[in-house]
């Protein structure tokens, strides 16, 4: 059961011990969503699956992250709904739709708190949010933003909006919220790309400088958007450590199928894995488990999803296994890289005439 | 665009969007005001012929397979043969054809222009804008072909326009007002994009939408075949050539056998075919998630649905239990099928739809497969050819007798 990971430390397992625990709770949850979810149930026919062929945790089957998008996958009565989570999506494209019970929502609040806690402390903290309140106001917008920020607001003592709705920085409650702050401890959270364009750019140009030192920033949303400006990661953390002192920071990966299973980002630059969840890289030849150091595409496993058969999923993007119980930094379990989205191919055929394309 | 007197002229700074490959430049009004030919016309059928013979002699075309299948389709001889099926004496062009050719596949646009002016029409082309490299052997070619039939009777070489440009609504607007036909190939998005720009009341319109295709397998014969290796290059050449994204490519093989042949014959042919594509075919990581994907997604909706994956990422096989309508709704490029196996043809009947293209046969009898389509009425299938052939060309496509309906007859009855 999942009690018993909570008497744990995020980071304490090394890998066998942690295989053996992930493995029986993963197992379990395939057998229940298969009771409890019709599609789910018909996706394990299709593979042929069968308990006793189901070894490691690598065997435990699993499918694109997409198939939210297209269908209403959920292990409870409709009745039991408690919030429905969306990811973030384009106009005209597909949002996936999670369904949550409160049960389930409280175990990823709670797992999203105990990782959390261990790079920045278990107090509540003041936190900064780049972005506009209406984020949260509006339905449209209330996607893999609006959750993340909402998950944060269990470890805030006070969660202050820095921008206005058309972007800007809020001179005013900025200013007030350094005031107050400034020379405690506190989190400066937002998506990359916002982060970097609507604070840093906009903090750069002025002739005040501020000091942010004691703030650890948080960030999470990818670098892709970043890439395209010759922004890397590295690039990112020099330029806020030079203009305004901020020397902790805080990447990470996740996404709103797999809520609370956070990938936070150490002072080693490495994505963890904690004892919630996992990474198998799979290589696109033949979906086979690729070894450490070997660039494929991304399945995460996540005890947490019980609501929702989403705890084996094979994601979009393209990433590497760095090690596993090995990093500098102390923490067991596998350390990541993410590379992003996979490129899309160029396929021959007339199906496609006028471009509707690039 | 500005409109003097009601027509429509096409302004410097359009032109100036548009790339063209033959000739340098050139004034579509003019064209659309050329004389219309009888079909099959000589002075066509030489200029064909003349740029059948540049093609076979030509040092780049050598590597260019789909360009030289080009060059023996409009040599004399062959299109002597295709003539035969054309006997009637008073069918002349329509006049200016507009095409749009497909961005994928590169040679398909040499086709819909030899089609157009055998029925004796001017055509303007738009070809894709990917900078192939075929467009501009044959924009070559055709400057060559020109300059050497120039002082023959008619001067065939102003009856081509070969260019592409962007998504400019004003140029498709202009060309579609401007043409008789308008050939449109590819999907149903293209054709709706491009049916935002009008015909004349007068104009006709050729489209080329989403189809699906199948392949019937007789299990004895593949199981008697001796050349496996020619079959699975036979199927490649209807599938992972064009990426299994053509609309001729099958989707769904329809096996007729008993349950135990079709299980025997099963093994033996895809693993011919996996042994085929093994340094062939390369999946990428994109295209192993679609596919899956796809299969995810009929499983939720199909019950009993069995994926088979014995040949990694590239050949993704579905078994279904029973022939519903709901497979032609999942199709996925890259190497995705449906499976289903019966002692006849029957279960066709209850899927068929008017979206149904090509069907290709091996070990199975046309005149059977053809008898059967018209005895049960069935709405679609336009094409039922031997598996390998799939994508020739042929002045009959998709239903369409590409000659007959790009041109007009003159009725001449009766004496006074």
């Amino acid at each position: 059961m999942i009690e018993t990971f909570h008497q744990l430390k995020p980071y304490s397992l090394s890998k066998e011990e942690k295989q053996e625990r992930l493995f029986g709770e993963l197992k379990e949850l395939t057998e229940y969503h298969r009771e409890h979810c019709k599609e789910y149930a018909r996706f394990l026919e299709s593979v042929g699956y069968d308990q006793d062929n189901i070894k490691t945790c690598e065997d435990i089957p699993f499918f694109p992250v997409r198939m939210f998008k297209e269908c209403d996958l959920m292990s409870i009565k409709p009745e039991d709904v408690f919030k429905t989570m969306t990811s973030s999506g384009t106009t005209g494209q597909k949002v996936s739709r999670i369904y949550v019970d409160k049960e389930n929502a409280m175990v990823q609040q709670k797992v999203m708190v105990r990782i959390l806690g261990d790079y920045i402390g278990k107090k509540r903290i003041p936190v900064l949010v780049i972005d506009t309140p209406s984020v949260l106001k509006d339905r449209s917008k209330f996607s893999a933003r609006g959750a993340a920020i909402i998950g944060l607001r269990v470890i805030a003592k006070e969660m202050v909006f820095a921008l206005n709705d058309d972007m800007s920085l809020n001179q005013e409650v900025f200013e007030a919220f350094l005031q107050k702050y400034q020379d405690s401890f506190f989190l400066i959270f937002g998506f990359t790309f916002i982060v970097w364009q609507h604070f840093y750019k906009v903090l750069d140009e002025k002739t005040h400088k501020y000091d942010l030192s004691n703030a650890f920033l948080m960030t999470g949303g990818g670098w892709k958007k970043l890439a395209s400006q010759s922004v890397t990661n590295g690039d990112f953390k020099n330029s806020f450590g030079k203009l305004c002192g901020i020397h902790h920071f805080l990447d990470h990966y996740g996404m709103v199928e797999q809520t609370g299973c956070i990938y936070a980002e150490c002072e080693c630059g490495h994505l963890h894995a904690s004892i919630y969840s996992d990474v198998i890289v799979r290589n696109p030849m033949d979906f086979s488990p690729c070894k450490i150091g070997e660039k494929g595409i991304v399945q995460v496993l996540s005890v947490l999803p019980r609501s929702y058969p989403g705890h084996s999923l094979l994601t979009e993007d393209e990433g590497v296994i760095l090690g596993e119980d090995d990093c500098p930094c102390g923490r067991k379990g596998k350390y990541i890289r993410i590379f992003g989205r996979m490129k899309s191919a160029e396929l021959r055929g007339c199906s496609d005439t006028y471009g509707t394309g690039s | 665009m500005q409109n003097s007197g009601g027509a429509v002229i096409l302004m410097q700074k359009e032109y100036d969007d548009i790339r063209f490959y033959y000739p340098e430049t050139c004034c579509f009004e003019e064209m659309a005001e050329l004389p219309a030919l009888d079909i099959f016309d000589e002075g066509v059928c030489s200029f064909l012929d003349k740029l059948s013979d540049l093609i076979r002699h030509d040092k780049e075309c050598r590597n260019y397979p789909d360009v030289l299948t080009f060059g023996f389709f409009c040599r004399r001889a062959h299109i002597e043969q295709l003539k035969k099926n054309y006997s009637e004496k008073n069918r002349l062009g329509r006049g200016l054809t507009f095409h749009i050719a497909p961005s994928n596949v590169a040679i398909n646009f040499a086709y819909s222009m030899a089609a157009a002016l055998l029925a004796g029409n001017p055509c303007a082309v738009r070809v894709s804008e990917k900078d192939f490299a075929q467009t501009h052997m044959i924009g070559r070619l055709l400057r060559e072909a020109s300059k050497e039939t120039k002082n023959q009777e008619r001067d065939i070489g102003r009856y081509i326009a070969l260019f592409t440009y962007g998504k400019k609504r004003e140029i498709t607007d202009h060309l579609s007002k401007l043409c008789a036909v308008r050939v449109i190939w590819g999907g149903d998005q293209t054709i709706g994009e491009i049916r935002k720009s009008p015909l004349r009341p007068r104009s006709s319109e050729i489209t080329f939408a989403d189809r699906y295709s199948l392949c019937v397998l007789g299990a004895r014969t593949v199981l008697a075949e001796k050349r496996m290796d020619r079959l699975a290059g036979d199927f490649y050449n209807d599938t992972y050539l064009f990426d299994q994204n053509a609309c001729s490519s099958p989707r769904l093989i329809y096996w007729i056998g008993e349950a135990d042949e079709i299980k025997a014959a099963k093994e033996r042919f895809w693993s011919a075919v996996s042994d085929f594509l093994k340094d062939k075919y390369q999946v990428g990581p994109k295209v192993a998630v679609d596919k899956l994907m796809t299969e995810y997604k009929a499983a939720a909706v199909i019950p009993g649905i069995k994926f088979e994956r014995k040949s990694a990422n590239l050949i993704n096989r579905m078994e279904l239990m029973e022939l519903v309508p709901e497979i032609a709704g999942f199709t996925c490029p890259g190497g995705s099928f449906f499976e289903y196996g019966d002692v006849n043809f029957n279960a066709l009947r209850s899927v068929v739809t008017e979206k149904f293209q090509t069907l290709s046969y091996y070990g199975a009898d046309k005149e059977e497969l053809i008898s059967f389509i018209k005895t049960n009425g069935i709405s679609g299938i336009d094409r039922v050819v031997p598996v390998g052939h799939t994508a020739d060309f042929s002045l009959i496509w998709d239903g369409y007798d590409l000659i007959r309906t790009m041109s007009r007859i003159v009725d001449g009855f009766g004496q006074y």
